[in-house]
């Protein structure tokens, strides 16, 4: 408990005084020592649910769970038609991933996630959400503006594609199947996995081709 | 209801700001709140939609001034009040530096972490109803306001889209917020032109996709 000044990077248009974290942060260490002065908390509960989504957690899982895909046509059949257990095959289950969708990018359709009305993000494969997809900016213009959003991220597409944004109102949780670059022929899962980017599995990126690749 | 969490659709937010290389927490206070509100969750005092609507249910001005964190943080506090593991005033005392007796064991131990987090918790239904609608159909969002929770977005309120899948049977979000009353329905992924929801200057091939549940919708003539 010892970051005590705002360095945040928080990029939703207000700032936090120093004193006003101060208070959210007594309030939090108010409320959690009377919670656990009251028997509800395991201090060591805390700190491995803090493990599992700082360290364990993460887009690594989903990067798997594409590069599987890119390689094996099995499993991305049954990852398109059933991703709750496709994805469980691979060990990533759980809290904010009960009910999965996956759905595939093509040269016609780019697929972009949201969730206009809080945070919903699936958790088991992508580890906790980054601030600008819980932030007003994102979640109020994904669905009016998703290629001017694109943008902002560096991605244009082309008149001639659909964009389809998932907006996750429900406790279904989406990930995107991005295109797999060119020049990546050859490649085994392991090396497609390093360079499957988090943003291109909520659809606010691409995954770039390889540098020196042959186009 | 309508608040400021329903924000679909706005255009008055400013740009997207990604931060490069973002960790997974801004400061410890926030480690300790997401830790805090799922360990408390584990009691099964309040279910996922009741702890929304204590996020939503805030003064609009306060719900877009705070963090992410600040937000689970003023959610937590007045559900733990709601549902009677503290007083109010148990809090301002602790706030002071004061103590309070041991009087509950955790719901949730290290040891017990893991299994639940990799269990997770379904808002699947195990019972058959009969759906109203069959894909291809074509639905209108009803146009109502409640005051509650709810997950129809403002934006598709009234307007028309297409069956495009059904997700099975689920727990309905508003009576589930309110008293814990599951109200099993069918969910479909509804879709909508973009045109239709914002009017001819949207791109002609954009489609937006909405989880919606059965008592949500209202039919419309077959497709042609």
């Amino acid at each position: 408990m010892s970051d005590t000044h705002d360095d945040h990077g928080h990029s939703h248009g207000h700032h936090h005084s120093g004193s006003e974290l101060s208070e959210v942060e007594l309030r939090v260490r108010a409320l959690e020592s009377l919670l656990t002065e009251k028997g509800y908390l395991d201090p060591a509960a805390l700190d491995e649910i803090i493990d599992v989504y700082e360290n364990r957690i993460g887009p690594r899982n989903g990067a798997r769970v594409v590069a599987r895909a890119w390689t094996d046509p099995d499993y991305k059949s049954r990852l398109l038609e059933d991703a709750t257990a496709a994805i469980a095959d691979l060990g990533y289950t759980g809290r904010q991933g009960e009910h999965m969708v996956v759905r595939e990018n093509t040269p016609e359709v780019h697929n972009m996630v949201v969730c206009t009305l809080c945070s919903c993000y699936p958790w088991p494969v992508l580890g906790l959400p980054p601030v600008w997809y819980k932030s007003a900016p994102y979640r109020s213009r994904a669905v009016i503006d998703p290629r001017g959003v694109l943008g902002e991220f560096g991605v244009t597409l082309g008149a001639g594609v659909e964009v389809r944004v998932w907006d996750s109102t429900s406790e279904m949780r989406y990930l995107v199947l991005p295109l797999r670059p060119e020049g990546t022929e050859g490649w085994s899962a392991d090396q497609l996995a390093d360079i499957v980017t988090r943003d291109s599995m909520i659809g606010t990126g691409i995954v770039a081709a390889p540098s020196g690749a042959k186009s | 209801m309508n608040g400021a969490q329903d924000m679909g659709g706005m255009q008055c937010m400013g740009p997207v700001e990604a931060e490069a290389n973002e960790p997974v927490f801004h400061g410890a206070w926030e480690r300790r709140v997401l830790a805090v509100t799922l360990a408390m969750g584990a009691f099964g005092r309040w279910n996922i939609d009741m702890a929304r609507f204590s996020r939503e249910d805030t003064p609009a001005a306060d719900y877009l001034r705070r963090s992410y964190y600040e937000t689970w943080l003023y959610g937590l506090e007045k559900l733990l009040v709601e549902k009677d593991f503290v007083g109010r005033d148990e809090i301002e005392a602790a706030l002071k530096g004061g103590h309070a007796e041991r009087t509950a064991e955790p719901a949730l131990t290290a040891k017990t972490v893991l299994p639940v987090l990799a269990k997770g918790s379904s808002a699947r239904v195990d019972k058959e109803v009969t759906p109203r609608f069959a894909t291809g159909d074509r639905v209108r969002v009803w146009n109502r306001h409640p005051t509650g929770h709810t997950r129809a977005p403002r934006y598709v309120r009234g307007h028309t889209g297409v069956i495009d899948r059904d997700h099975g049977v689920f727990i309905f979000p508003d009576s589930h917020a309110r008293d814990g009353n599951q109200n099993p329905q069918h969910l479909y992924s509804v879709r909508f032109a973009a045109t239709e929801l914002w009017g001819p200057e949207a791109a002609a091939s954009d489609k937006v996709y909405v989880d919606l549940w059965d008592d949500y919708l209202e039919r419309l003539e077959a497709a042609p």
